[in-house]
This record gives C-alpha cells, structure tokens and sequence, in this order.
C-alpha cells in the first residue's frame, strides 16, 4: 500500500496508477459539491467550473465571511453514496478523476471509476476540523443560491489526506467488507 | 389574553437563560462528552497497528482534541438540533422556547452551527437553522425547582442509517428477542461505515413507529458505560455490541474490530397488532451535552 502525492489537475495515468488500500495527500485546487449540485448538473446546467483533471469533494462545510474573506470552519467528508445515481454521468461527462467523500459508492460509480479513469478517495467522516487544517484557502463560491452547504466552494488545499478506497481497476473495499461482514453476521444469526 | 392564561402565575426565564444555551450549544458543537471520548480513543488499542482502521481511529483521535482546543465545529454537519428540557411547573415553556431559537441563531451566526434548515419543496436554506421543526424541542415538566436541558446534535449521515423493522420478518424472525437482536444487527450491516462508525446505538422496541422512533433517539442520552436495569436488555445489549464488533465492519466501514462502541434500549408497550423495533444511529461524533440551570437562566451544573 503506497503512500501517493498528488496535485490537482491529475493524470489519468496517475489516477489509474493507484490501487484499493493506497494512502494519497491531495494538494491544489478542489471544488467542494454534493446533493444539490449533482441533480442540477444531471438536469442539464453545465458547472460553473471547468472541472477537467479535478476532484469533487462531497462536503457541506461550515463557512463565515471575516471581513470580505470566506473562512473555512470545519470541512468534513459528507455521505456519498447519495450521488450514485449522478456520479458517473459527471465523471463521463466533465473528466474529473475523483471524488472524495465517505461511505463508498456503488456499482455505477465503480463501473464509471475504471471505464474513464478515477478512483474514490476516502476521508475520515467526521473529521471536520483535521480536513479543515489542510484548507489554507477559501478561493471562491458559485451556486450560493443552493445554500452555504451545497454550493460549489473553491478551496485550496496542501496535503489533504484519504484513502483509496474504489480504484480504477474494479476494486472496492466497500464491496469486500459488505460480503464479507454480510456472511459472518449471518453465521452469528439466532 | 384569554382568561386561563391571565390566572396562571407564569415563571419567565431571566436573559441569563440565553447565554446559557449559547455556551451549552458551543459546547455541544466542539467538545465531545468524556465518555464517548474515553471509548473511541480507547478502541484504539484493539486494532492492528497501521492499518486503516488505525489510522481512521488517530485521525479521530486527533480531530477530538482539535475541535475542542480551537472552539470550532468537531463536525461540519451540526445535525438536528434536539433540546430535550426539564422544567418546573408553571415555567413559561414558550419563553425558553423563543430564547432558544435566538440563541440557535446567533450560535448559526457564529459558526458553533452549519446552516442547516432547508425548506423541503423549494430547496431554500433559511441561513439560520429555524423554520418549521427547526430547532426541536423536548418540554416535560417535573417537580424539581430548576430546568434540565440536553441537547443533542446528530448528523444527517447516521441520521440516514436509523431503520425501523416490523416483526415478524421472513429473513430475520419472529416477534421475540432473537428477532430483536436480528433486526438491530441487520440495521449494522445495512449501515456500513455510511454513519460514520464506530457508532453507538439508541433502540427501541415498541410503540409506534412514531414513538418508537423518538424513544429510540432518547436512548442516546444515557451514558455509555451505564448498565441497562433490566437484565433482559441489558444481555441484548451486549450481544449486539460483541457480535457487531465481530462483523469486521470497522471504523468507517474500513474493516477491523471497532464497528459498535455501545447499544442502548428501551421498551415501550405495542398494540397486539405491531412489534417494531426502531434504531437510531449515531455516528462516533456523538454531540450530547446539559446543564442543570436555575430560574435566574445561570448554569449550575454541567451535565455529561
């Protein structure tokens, strides 16, 4: 298990390089978007962003405006397997190489991660105020008329770790530990 | 004014009350109570060296401490903002209640509170966690000269994980308790490390769904490490906490020995015709504070 670094915008190579169970720190850009943001973009409006190379963050953070500056308050991963009917659909469509949430994904997404190159990167949920540490940044916002937590935040990161949880090459640690919890809770069963 | 209400001689809360409950909010928000802390840093212990279940439980470890010392959210989700309130008779619920939701507005302001009431049909996001259901409130009345407060702030992503089964069940038994402890092991596998595991478990068996649910959640504010009463219960219990940690669920469904920290249940009486058991998850980030506050509104005691 490798511990990768990665800058954003990222390789497709990079990206297919990793494997279930790799530890990577992300640093660079990263654009923050969740519920709201993947129907608006499955019903048709194209990001604001150009998010080729990049990763999206499920994350609602909790942000104050100090003076003119956003400030970031805490940043956690939110649940993803919320986008899975829509998260395929942005990876085909937008070339983002991952995303970064918690919980896994499902059979779509890991369909979508080998066929056009992105892995499931996953942060500790919860963990909002050491996610927060690596966000040296608040660079921007669009879609606010969706409301603090599901706006596009642009934040700049250094060092932001997770975990590669689904990779490229049809693994998921998701699928594994679920059959594998499913037959020894079965075991157990009165 | 009607007539009943001008005879009742009313105790309205002093402004003190409303710094109070902004302190219990920050606190709530930022410092996890002592026994949930003892128990996932303790998990620590169980789990192999360097593995991502590990790692997941330093890092945790690691985010606890940073929360607390720097005054900030230990979660950005500041969930469902539950106020569970004591009160002596004839105390003017309806001034607390009106104190309370300021003093969710300011804390909203200040950043202890993500914004998080959002109309269900439009999408709009009132800015400032009130409207209708936000924040919820809990009103008993007891015999006690003082008010009891005990707020609870759970996240969206256990709240997702709660499960209510109806039994009899055709994959998990009958109306008895190994249909019971089916059922709330079947909520764990389902869960995953979606709550955000390890996670601890308030059930209730009982009820209707709607009070079942609710008593279910009320379950979470015991303390970990207490011991059920009741000894039927208190071996389900235990059961359901050995054989999830036996799952290799793990913390945040990584895998590893740490899924459950603890399970809590209560029962409530059912119709001949219903036998539900509702489950309430909650994640390791597990917000619960109180504080016994007197007429004047000041603190006297901090509770958890």
């Amino acid at each position: 298990m490798a511990l990768v670094k990665l800058t954003t915008p990222i390789d497709e190579a990079i990206i297919r390089s990793l494997h279930v169970g790799d530890t990577v720190t992300i640093t660079g850009r990263l654009y923050t978007g969740r519920d709201a943001v993947h129907h608006r973009i499955h019903t048709g409006t194209k990001p604001p962003v150009d998010l080729e190379g990049h990763i999206i963050y499920h994350c609602g953070p909790v942000m104050v405006k100090e003076g003119d500056q956003w400030v970031c308050k805490a940043a956690g991963p939110t649940t993803s397997s919320r986008e899975e009917p829509y998260q395929w659909e942005v990876m085909r469509d937008y070339r983002i190489r991952g995303v970064i949430g918690k919980g896994g994904m499902g059979e779509k997404t890991l369909a979508a991660c080998k066929e056009y190159g992105a892995v499931y990167l996953h942060a500790i949920g919860g963990a909002a105020q050491v996610c927060a540490a690596s966000i040296k940044r608040v660079d921007g916002v669009d879609w606010m008329d969706l409301g603090s937590p599901e706006a596009i935040w642009h934040l700049w990161v250094e060092d932001f770790m997770a975990i590669v949880t689904m990779d490229a090459h049809g693994q998921s640690l998701h699928k594994s530990v679920f059959e594998e919890s499913k037959a020894r809770l079965d075991a157990m069963k009165c | 004014m009607s007539a009943t209400a001008q005879t009742i001689d009313r105790i309205s809360p002093e402004t003190n009350l409303f710094e109070s409950i902004l302190e219990l909010i920050r606190r709530t928000s930022t410092q996890l109570p002592d026994d949930v802390v003892r128990a996932v840093t303790g998990a620590r212990k169980n789990e192999v060296e360097g593995s991502n279940a590990d790692v997941a439980l330093n890092v945790i470890g690691c985010n606890i401490g940073l929360a607390r010392d720097s005054s900030l959210p230990l979660c950005q989700d500041t969930g469902t903002i539950l106020f569970y309130v004591h009160t002596p008779a004839g105390y003017d619920q309806l001034a607390f209640e009106e104190i309370a939701t300021e003093a969710v507005r300011l804390a909203t302001k200040k950043g202890y509170l993500r914004q998080n009431s959002v109309d269900s049909i439009t999408g709009k996001n009132t800015g400032d966690n009130t409207g209708p259901g936000s924040p919820v409130f809990h009103f008993h009345q007891w015999r006690q000269p003082h008010i009891e407060v005990k707020l609870m702030l759970k996240g969206g992503g256990c709240e997702n994980m709660n499960a209510q089964y109806s039994l009899p069940h055709p994959d998990l038994g009958g109306r008895d308790l190994k249909g019971v402890e089916n059922a709330i092991l079947d909520c764990v596998l389902q869960a995953q490390g979606q709550g955000c595991g390890p996670g601890i478990l308030g059930v209730c068996i009982g009820g209707d769904r709607g009070s079942g649910y609710a008593y279910a959640k009320e379950q979470l504010l015991r303390l970990l490490d207490d011991t059920n009463p009741d000894p039927v219960l208190a071996e389900i219990e235990e059961h359901v906490v050995e054989k999830a940690n036996q799952s290799g669920i793990g913390p945040m469904g990584f895998g590893g020995k740490t899924t459950l920290l603890a399970c809590k249940i209560g029962t409530l009486n059912r119709l001949p015709a219903s036998f539900f058991v509702s489950i309430a998850y909650m994640c390791w980030a597990y917000r619960r504070r109180g504080a016994e506050i007197d007429l004047g509104g000041n603190v006297t005691e901090w509770l958890y």
